[in-house]
C-alpha cells in the first residue's frame, strides 16, 4: 500500500464514517431520552433512499401507503386509548387529528408531486418530509404505552419493530434495489485525491447536523427539557415536561436523521429494502463505542468504524463485516476495564 | 389432573413413544424442529426470563455446534459423540470470553455484544473456504447408537427429544436449588444478592455459558438431522427468532420454551405458504407478523402463552420433607463485650457533597446500637459503607479485628455481617421460604451441575429446615409458602430479617426495620430483637421511631448532615439539647 491508496481509503472511510456518525448520534439520542436501544434506526436509511429512487422514476413511493397505514393504526390506537380512559369525543377527535393531520397531508402532497418530475433537491425535501413522521408514529404504536418498562423489554420491542419494518419494507418497496443519482457531480482534485461533490455534501450535512444537535441540546429550552427527561422521567413530568411528547419528538428527530443518511448514502451504494439493517448496525457499533451516552465519542467511534471498514475491505474484502463487528469486542473490554461497576439495570 | 411428580414422566413417555405411532413423517419432522428450537430457547428462558439478561447470538452458538459436528465428522472422520464435546467446548470458550467482557457492565451490553458476535460469526462461516462458504458442508453422516443408525427422521427424533426433555429437567432442577435462587435474584438488581454472599457476576457468566451449551447441543443435533449445514440458519435473524420463541411461550417458564417453539414453528410454516399467496409475490413476509406479535405479546401478555396453561394447573405447595434434616454449620460467635465493629473516621464524598464526614463509632458484641438522625443525615450511606455497597472515600472499618473497608459486600457477608434494606429487596415470585433460604447461601456449597443432576437434595433440606427455623423465630412460619410479592410491607420487612438471620451473622444491620409496621407488629419485632440480644446477637439499627429505639438500644449514635453529633445511652441522648436542636431546631 502506498500513500495514495491509503489516502483514498482514508477518504472513503471518513465519508462512510460521517454517515455512520449521524446514525450513531440518533441512536445515542434515542437511548438517552427514552432508554430505547433502537435497533431499527437503519430502516429509515432504506426508506429514505428508496423513496427518493421511486420519486426519481416518477412513481408514487410505497412510503406513501406505508405512512398512511401507520397513521390509520395510530389513529385507531388513539381512539381505543380515548374510549378506555372515558375521554370526551371532541378530545379524542382532536388527538386523532393531531396524530394524523401532518402524515395525511404530506402523503397527499407526495402523491400529487410524484409524477411531476420535480428537480432532485425538491424530491429530496419531499422524501425527508415523508419519512420523518414515521418516527413519531412508531413511538406512538410500539413504545409509548411501554415507556416505563425495563431496558430489556424495550430492546426486545425494538427487535420486533425491526422485524415488522423490514417485512413491511419488502411489501411496500419490493425486492428490487436502487442507486440514486449524485446531488452534485462536480469533481475536485487535491493531490492524489479526487473529491466528488457528493462526498463534500456528506461532510457538510453531517457537520451541520452535529452542530445543530449540539446547539439544540445546549442552547434551547426544549433541548434541555429532553435532557431532563433522559435523567429522570418522573422528575421531568413533575416539571411539566410531557415524557410522551419527548419520546415522540426524539423518535421524529431520529427518523429525520435516518432519512437524511439514506439520501446521503443512496448515491454511493445500491440500497435494497433490507440494506438499512447493516448500515444502521454500523452506526450502532459506533454508539456502543460511546457507551450509548457521549455524542463526541459516538462521532469518533463512527469515524473509526468507517476507517476499519475501508481498510478492512482493502486487505480482506470478504471479512470486512467480520472486522467491523468484531471490533466491538476490544471496545467493550476497554469499557469494562475502565468502569467495572456499571449501573444496575 | 395428574399429581405434579407424574406430569413430567407422563409427558416424556408420551413424546418418546410418538414415533412408534402411525404419525405422518411430516409431523415427525415438525416435532424434530420443535425439539431443536426448544433446547435453544430454554437457554433464553434462563437468561432473559429468569435473570433479566438477553442474547441475540444464540443462533451463532447453534452454528458453532453444527459446524463443528459437520466439519469434524466429514473432513476428519471423527465420531459424532466426540464432536459433541468439541462443539460444546468451543461455545463455552466463546461464552466465557463474551461474558467476562460484558457482564460486569450494565445489562444491555451483553445483547449488543451478542449481535456483533452473531454477525461476525455468520460472515466468517460464509467466507471460509474450508467451511464451504455459502454452500456449507454437505454429506454429514448420521449418528449411530450401538450400531443402529439414526439417519431417519424417526431415529433422530428420539435422540432430539431425549436431549430436549433432559435439558428441560436439568433447567427445572437448577431453578429450584441453591444456585437457582441466586440466579433468580439477578433480575431485581445485584445489591441484595451480593449482600447474601452471591457473586452475581459469576452467576451471570454461568447462565450465559449454560445457554451457549444448550445452543451448541441443538446445533450438533441439527447437523446430524439435516445432514448438511450452511450459514443461513445461524444468522442474526434466527437469533432474534429464538428470543421470539421464548417470549411467545413465556420467557420466565421452562415449558414456555416448548410451547413457543411449537406455536412458532407451526405458524411460520402456515404463514410462509399463506402470505406470499395473499400478497402475490414471494418473500419472507412472515417476519411482519412475528414483529407485530412480539410487540403485542410484550404489551398485553408479557408472561406468554404458558401462563394460560398454568392458570388451569393447581398450585402445589413445596412438600415439607426437611423435618429430619441435620443443622447447617454455624460460625464461632464472638464473646460478649468483644470489640466487634470499629468504624474509624469513615468518609464518603459524592463529587463535592460530603455525605458522611469522618464518622467514628464502635459496637461491642451483645450490644444493640441505634443510629438515628434527621432525614438526609447519612445513616443509610454509613450502612452502605460498612456493608461494602458503597466504596469508602477515606477511613477504616474493622470487623472482629480485621479490616473490611474496601471489600465487596459478599466478602463482608462471609465474615458474619448481615443486613436488611431500607427499601425491601426480595424476589417477589419466590415463596417466603425460598427467599429466606437465599440467606443460607454462604452456609451451603452445591453448584450448578450438582443442582441440575439433583444431587443437592440433602443440603436443600438442611437449607429449608434452617429457613423455616428462622421464620419461626420471627413468627412467620405460617406464611412460608406464600409468594413474597403477595405479602404486606410489614411482613416483607420481617422476612428480610429472617433472611439476614439465615446467614448466621455475628452482627445484624437493620435499616429501618419498623417502618411500615403496625403497633402490634412493632412490639413483636422489639421482642424478637430483645430475644436475639439475649442469645448474644449484636445489632446496629437505623430507625425513625423514637419509642422503638429508646426502649431497645444500649447506646445511640446521632448523626446530622453527615457528621456524628453525639453518642451515648438513650437517656443521655434524650436529655441532650444538641439532639433536640437537630430534630426540632433551636429557639431564637
Amino acid at each position: 500500500m502506498d500513500f495514495s491508496i491509503a489516502s483514498i481509503l482514508t477518504l472513503d472511510g471518513v465519508t462512510n464514517g460521517a454517515v455512520y456518525a449521524l446514525l450513531a448520534l440518533a441512536t445515542v439520542l434515542v437511548f438517552a431520552v427514552t432508554r430505547v436501544i433502537y435497533i431499527p434506526q437503519g430502516e429509515y436509511v432504506a426508506f429514505g433512499a428508496l423513496t427518493l429512487a421511486m420519486l426519481q422514476q416518477g412513481k408514487v413511493p410505497g412510503t406513501v401507503w406505508f405512512l398512511l397505514a401507520m397513521t390509520v393504526a395510530a389513529a385507531i390506537a388513539e381512539v381505543v386509548h380515548g374510549v378506555r380512559h372515558h375521554q370526551a369525543a371532541n378530545r379524542i377527535a382532536k388527538t386523532v387529528l393531531g396524530t394524523s393531520a401532518y402524515p395525511v397531508a404530506v402523503a397527499a402532497l407526495v402523491w400529487w408531486a410524484a409524477p411531476q418530475n420535480f428537480p432532485l433537491l425538491v424530491q429530496a425535501g419531499l422524501t425527508l418530509a415523508l419519512v420523518t413522521p414515521f418516527g413519531g408514529l412508531i413511538y406512538r404504536l410500539a413504545y409509548q404505552s411501554l415507556a416505563d418498562a425495563s431496558v430489556l423489554v424495550l430492546l426486545i420491542v425494538s427487535v420486533g419493530v425491526h422485524f415488522a419494518l423490514t417485512g413491511l419494507g419488502l411489501f411496500f418497496f419490493g425486492a428490487e434495489g436502487f442507486r440514486n443519482p449524485s446531488f452534485w457531480d462536480e469533481r475536485f482534485t487535491v493531490g492524489p485525491l479526487t473529491l466528488n461533490g457528493q462526498t463534500l455534501i456528506i461532510f457538510m450535512a453531517s457537520v451541520a447536523m452535529i452542530i445543530g444537535l449540539w446547539l439544540f441540546f445546549e442552547r434551547s429550552l426544549y433541548g434541555k427539557a429532553l435532557r431532563a427527561t433522559a435523567i429522570n422521567r418522573l422528575g421531568a413530568r413533575l416539571m411539566g415536561i410531557s415524557t410522551d411528547g419527548a419520546g415522540r419528538a426524539t423518535f421524529t428527530v431520529a427518523a429525520f436523521i435516518g432519512a437524511l443518511s439514506g439520501l446521503l448514502i443512496g448515491p454511493t451504494t445500491t440500497i435494497f429494502y433490507d440494506s438499512g439493517f447493516l448500515i444502521g448496525l454500523k452506526g450502532f457499533v459506533a454508539a456502543v463505542f460511546a457507551g450509548l451516552s457521549s455524542y463526541p465519542q459516538a462521532l469518533l467511534g463512527a469515524l473509526c468504524v468507517g476507517l476499519l471498514e475501508s481498510f478492512g475491505s482493502f486487505w480482506a474484502s470478504a471479512f470486512k463485516e467480520v472486522i467491523v463487528f468484531s471490533s466491538i469486542v476490544p471496545v467493550l473490554l476497554w469499557r469494562s476495564l475502565r468502569d467495572p461497576h456499571g449501573e444496575e439495570h | 389432573m395428574l399429581p405434579r411428580e407424574l406430569r413430567f414422566p407422563a409427558f416424556a413417555a408420551f413424546m418418546l413413544v410418538l414415533p412408534a405411532l402411525p404419525l405422518p413423517d411430516f409431523w415427525i419432522t415438525q416435532l424434530n424442529y420443535v425439539g431443536l428450537y426448544a433446547i435453544v430457547s430454554l437457554g433464553l428462558v434462563l437468561l432473559t426470563g429468569v435473570a433479566g439478561l438477553t442474547s441475540f447470538g444464540q443462533a451463532a452458538f447453534v452454528g458453532v455446534g453444527a459446524y463443528t459436528a459437520a466439519f469434524l465428522s466429514t473432513k476428519l472422520g471423527i465420531s459424532p459423540w466426540l464432536t459433541l464435546f468439541v462443539g460444546i467446548g468451543l461455545s463455552v470458550l466463546v461464552a466465557l470470553a463474551l461474558g467476562a467482557i460484558t457482564l460486569r457492565m450494565s445489562g444491555h451490553y451483553l445483547p449488543l455484544a451478542t449481535i456483533a458476535w452473531g454477525l461476525a460469526l455468520n460472515y466468517t462461516m460464509a467466507n471460509m473456504d474450508w467451511l464451504g462458504k455459502y454452500d456449507g458442508i454437505l454429506g454429514v453422516p448420521p449418528i449411530t447408537v450401538a450400531g443402529f443408525s439414526l439417519g431417519s427422521g424417526r431415529g433422530i427424533y428420539v435422540l432430539i427429544w431425549i436431549f430436549a426433555l433432559g435439558a428441560a429437567l436439568a433447567v427445572t432442577h437448577l431453578l429450584d436449588s441453591r444456585p437457582g435462587r441466586a440466579i433468580r435474584s439477578l433480575k431485581t438488581g445485584t445489591t441484595m444478592a451480593e449482600a447474601m454472599g452471591v457473586s452475581t457476576f459469576r452467576y451471570k457468566v454461568i447462565i450465559f455459558v449454560v445457554a451457549a451449551v444448550l445452543a451448541a447441543m441443538s446445533g450438533w443435533l441439527f447437523a446430524h438431522f439435516q445432514r448438511t449445514v450452511n450459514p443461513s440458519p445461524f444468522g442474526i435473524h434466527k437469533g432474534i427468532e429464538y428470543l421470539f420463541i421464548a417470549v411467545i411461550g413465556g420467557v420466565g417458564h421452562v415449558w414456555g420454551a416448548f410451547i413457543g417453539a411449537g406455536v412458532v414453528k407451526l405458524i411460520e410454516d402456515q404463514l410462509q405458504t399463506l402470505l406470499p399467496k395473499l400478497i402475490g409475490s414471494s418473500g419472507n413476509f412472515e417476519i411482519i407478523v412475528f414483529g407485530l406479535v412480539l410487540i403485542l405479546v410484550l404489551k398485553y401478555a408479557p408472561d406468554g402463552l404458558w401462563t394460560f396453561i398454568t392458570k388451569w394447573l393447581p398450585v402445589q405447595r413445596r412438600e415439607r420433607d426437611w423435618a429430619q434434616a441435620a443443622a447447617l454449620p454455624q460460625r464461632d460467635k464472638p464473646q460478649p463485650g468483644e470489640l466487634l465493629l470499629d468504624v474509624a473516621e469513615v468518609r464518603k464524598e459524592f463529587g463535592g457533597l460530603v455525605a458522611v464526614n469522618d464518622v467514628s463509632f464502635q459496637i461491642r458484641a451483645g450490644d444493640i446500637v441505634g443510629l438515628i438522625g434527621p432525614n438526609g443525615a447519612g445513616k443509610s450511606t454509613t450502612f452502605n459503607l460498612i456493608t461494602g455497597v458503597l466504596a469508602l472515600t477515606r477511613g477504616q472499618v474493622r470487623f472482629r479485628g480485621a479490616s473490611i473497608g474496601g471489600l465487596p459486600s459478599r466478602e463482608i457477608a462471609r465474615r458474619g455481617v448481615s443486613r436488611t434494606f431500607q427499601h425491601v429487596k426480595m424476589i417477589p415470585e419466590m415463596t417466603v421460604l425460598e427467599n429466606v433460604a437465599l440467606g443460607g447461601y454462604l452456609r451451603s456449597s452445591s453448584g450448578t451441575l450438582k443442582a441440575m443432576l439433583r444431587l443437592d437434595r440433602d443440603e436443600e433440606r438442611q437449607l429449608f429446615a434452617e429457613a423455616e427455623r428462622q421464620l419461626a423465630r420471627i413468627g412467620m412460619d405460617g406464611q412460608m409458602h406464600e409468594l413474597a410479592g403477595n405479602l404486606a410491607l410489614g411482613p416483607q420487612r420481617l422476612m428480610e430479617i429472617a433472611r439476614a438471620l439465615c446467614t448466621d451473622p455475628s452482627l445484624l444491620l437493620l435499616d429501618e426495620p419498623a417502618a411500615g409496621l403496625r403497633h402490634k407488629e412493632k412490639q413483636a419485632l422489639a421482642d424478637v430483637l430483645r430475644q436475639l440480644k439475649s442469645e448474644g446477637m449484636s445489632i446496629l439499627l437505623v430507625e425513625h421511631d423514637m419509642d422503638f429505639v429508646m426502649g431497645l438500644t444500649d447506646r445511640i449514635v446521632v448523626m446530622e448532615f453527615g457528621t456524628r453529633l453525639i453518642e451515648g445511652t438513650p437517656e443521655e441522648v434524650q436529655a441532650s439539647p444538641v439532639v433536640r436542636a437537630a430534630y426540632l431546631g433551636t429557639e431564637h
